[in-house]
């Protein structure tokens, strides 16, 4: 042992990194653990152990009784309508906010540096587009729930709102980062910022336009589902209540038709996108 | 040629019909009141709401909660990630298939756990888990470290799958056992995208950690929920400014080192 530890040529020559990014870890890891409360033997206390075998016991046979799978089917469509409208909405402001802040667009950028007013301008939208896309979803449903009442507005308008934050900053990057010829060709014969757009960006930017925004939309799918849980209506909501009850195969039953939802929206979103390329 | 290009634009404008015909019936099916949303009473509802925003809570001894409730977040993000990156390469391994003639028995059953931690939302896991070991932020660890479980594993799978087979095959040529091989040709040659995978998912797990508590998982998001069902508007809006803060430094921080380490 210590003749291996001795001989020069056995000898780790990174042992000394390797000892202190271990200890590193171990330093970090131990308030985490701590911060956390990592408890595991909590699940296997025999009070909890016995809550939570009878919740997963529940959970075969999942409910199928009619009525049951009518209403997860409303809820389900609701879902669906929920992350659609609230995509819509999200496009609808995202488009303008785009047009206003992209640099594509900025006739003083044609010669030189753009003028200092446009630029701020610019800044600003980009900041008002960063601010509406830190907030989660889920946070701003929390806020509509206050003030537009329990239901599917406030997941609508939760969903409008981030999203618009996040297409509109990458409406932005895919505009600037496609080619700008036909676009500065067009505004230094004296082509006005909309006619630039509707004629040299769109048509050179729109099959990624789409594929991003239909990947959005499947994106927006899955947080509907879980906005319900703050009270914006759809699955969410109705697993929620499930939970309280402790009903374990309605909880199945919601589970199932969720993923398969969700699995659904990813096949339709990755034909569109297929199609667009 | 000419009746391809007018196969596809058929298609196009079907595809868009179709969407139209979604967005539509989204809007009619669902209700949404918007009179009573652009109504003077929601107006004032959310003028004072915003208002009150804009004057938030900063004690001294509030400021330094809310500082420990945005350290429990970090840490759950922290530890939910690097658990799911252990769990992760272990079922990345058993659903991959490593060389041309790998039998990979486990492959499909791996796959199939993958696929569903992943298809469940950190937040249902979180509610799931409350039922099982309470409220607070273990269970909103678990709960973030079995959704990226699910995500890391299937990126991992995939990365261990396109690695270059070069080194891998000449080890095995010469007989170690299958860990051998992974350990000291696969894993060195992919580590780094799966160390840049990781740290993406931590990212988006600083977020979603900081959100979570909203069911009772721990973190920022608890606090938030807790303060406004009781409508201490002042307390919530110092959470909230605490929550853009940190996510923008997240965001910030990402943007920087992506930079960085790009040039």
């Amino acid at each position: 042992m210590s003749s291996t530890l001795l001989d020069p040529q056995l000898k780790d020559p990174a042992w000394h990194s390797r000892l202190t990014w271990f200890f590193l870890g171990v330093f970090l890891l131990i308030p985490s653990l701590v911060a956390t409360e990592f408890r595991p033997w909590l699940f296997f206390e025999p009070q909890n152990l016995k809550v939570t075998a009878h919740f997963l016991g529940d959970f075969f046979p999942p409910n199928i009784q009619a009525d049951f799978l009518k209403l997860i089917a409303i809820e389900a469509w609701r879902t669906i309508a929920i992350a659609t409208a609230g995509t819509f909405l999200a496009l609808v402001l995202a488009i303008p906010l785009t047009l206003l802040s992209t640099r594509v667009l900025s006739i003083s950028a044609l010669t030189g540096r753009m003028n200092r007013l446009p630029f701020i301008f610019r800044q600003g939208i980009r900041f008002l587009l960063i601010f509406l896309r830190s907030i989660p979803e889920l946070v701003w449903a929390l806020v509509f729930v206050r003030v537009v009442g329990l239901g599917p507005a406030a997941g609508v308008l939760a969903i409008a709102l981030t999203y618009a934050g996040m297409l509109g900053k990458i409406y932005s990057e895919i505009l600037e980062s496609g080619g700008t010829e036909a676009s500065r060709a067009l505004m230094s014969n004296g082509a006005g910022r909309l006619q630039t757009f509707l004629y040299a960006v769109l048509p050179q930017n729109m099959a990624e336009l789409i594929s991003y925004t239909v990947y959005r939309w499947e994106c927006a799918i899955r947080s509907s589902a879980v906005l319900g849980f703050v009270g914006a209506g759809g699955l969410g909501q109705q697993m929620d209540n499930s939970m309280k009850m402790f009903n374990g195969s309605e909880v199945a039953t919601i589970l199932l038709v969720f993923m398969t939802l969700v699995g659904l929206a990813d096949a339709v979103s990755s034909f569109i996108r297929k199609m667009m390329a | 040629m000419q009746v391809a290009q007018k196969d596809s634009s058929w298609r196009i404008y079907s595809l868009l019909a179709a969407i139209a015909l979604l967005v539509i019936l989204s809007f009619l099916s669902l209700d949404l009141q918007l009179s009573r949303l652009l109504s003077a009473r929601s107006w004032e509802l959310m003028s004072r709401f915003l208002g009150e925003l804009l004057s938030p809570n900063l004690e001294q001894s509030f400021l330094s909660k809310v500082g420990i409730a945005a350290l429990e977040t970090m840490a759950m993000s922290a530890l939910g990630t690097l658990i799911a990156a252990c769990l992760g390469i272990g079922l990345a391994l058993a659903a991959s298939k490593k060389y041309k003639t790998d039998p990979a028995r486990a492959r499909a059953v791996a796959r199939l756990i993958l696929n569903a931690l992943r298809s469940i939302p950190e937040l249902v896991w979180a509610a799931l888990l409350l039922i099982s070991v309470g409220l607070g932020p273990f269970a909103g660890t678990l709960a973030l470290a079995l959704h990226t479980t699910g995500v890391l594993g299937r990126l991992f799978a995939e990365s261990i799958e396109n690695a270059p087979p070069h080194t891998a095959e000449t080890l095995r040529v010469c007989g170690p056992s299958e860990l051998n091989i992974f350990i000291y040709a696969t894993l060195p040659t992919v580590i780094p995208q799966l160390i840049s995978y990781t740290l993406y998912r931590w990212e988006n797990n600083i977020r979603a950690a900081a959100v979570l508590g909203v069911v009772g998982g721990g973190g920022l998001g608890q606090m938030l929920a807790f303060h406004m069902g009781l409508f201490q508007m002042q307390e919530s809006s110092t959470i909230l400014l605490i929550m853009i803060l940190l996510v923008m430094a997240v965001d910030g921080f990402s943007y920087w080192i992506r930079k960085v380490l790009s040039q």
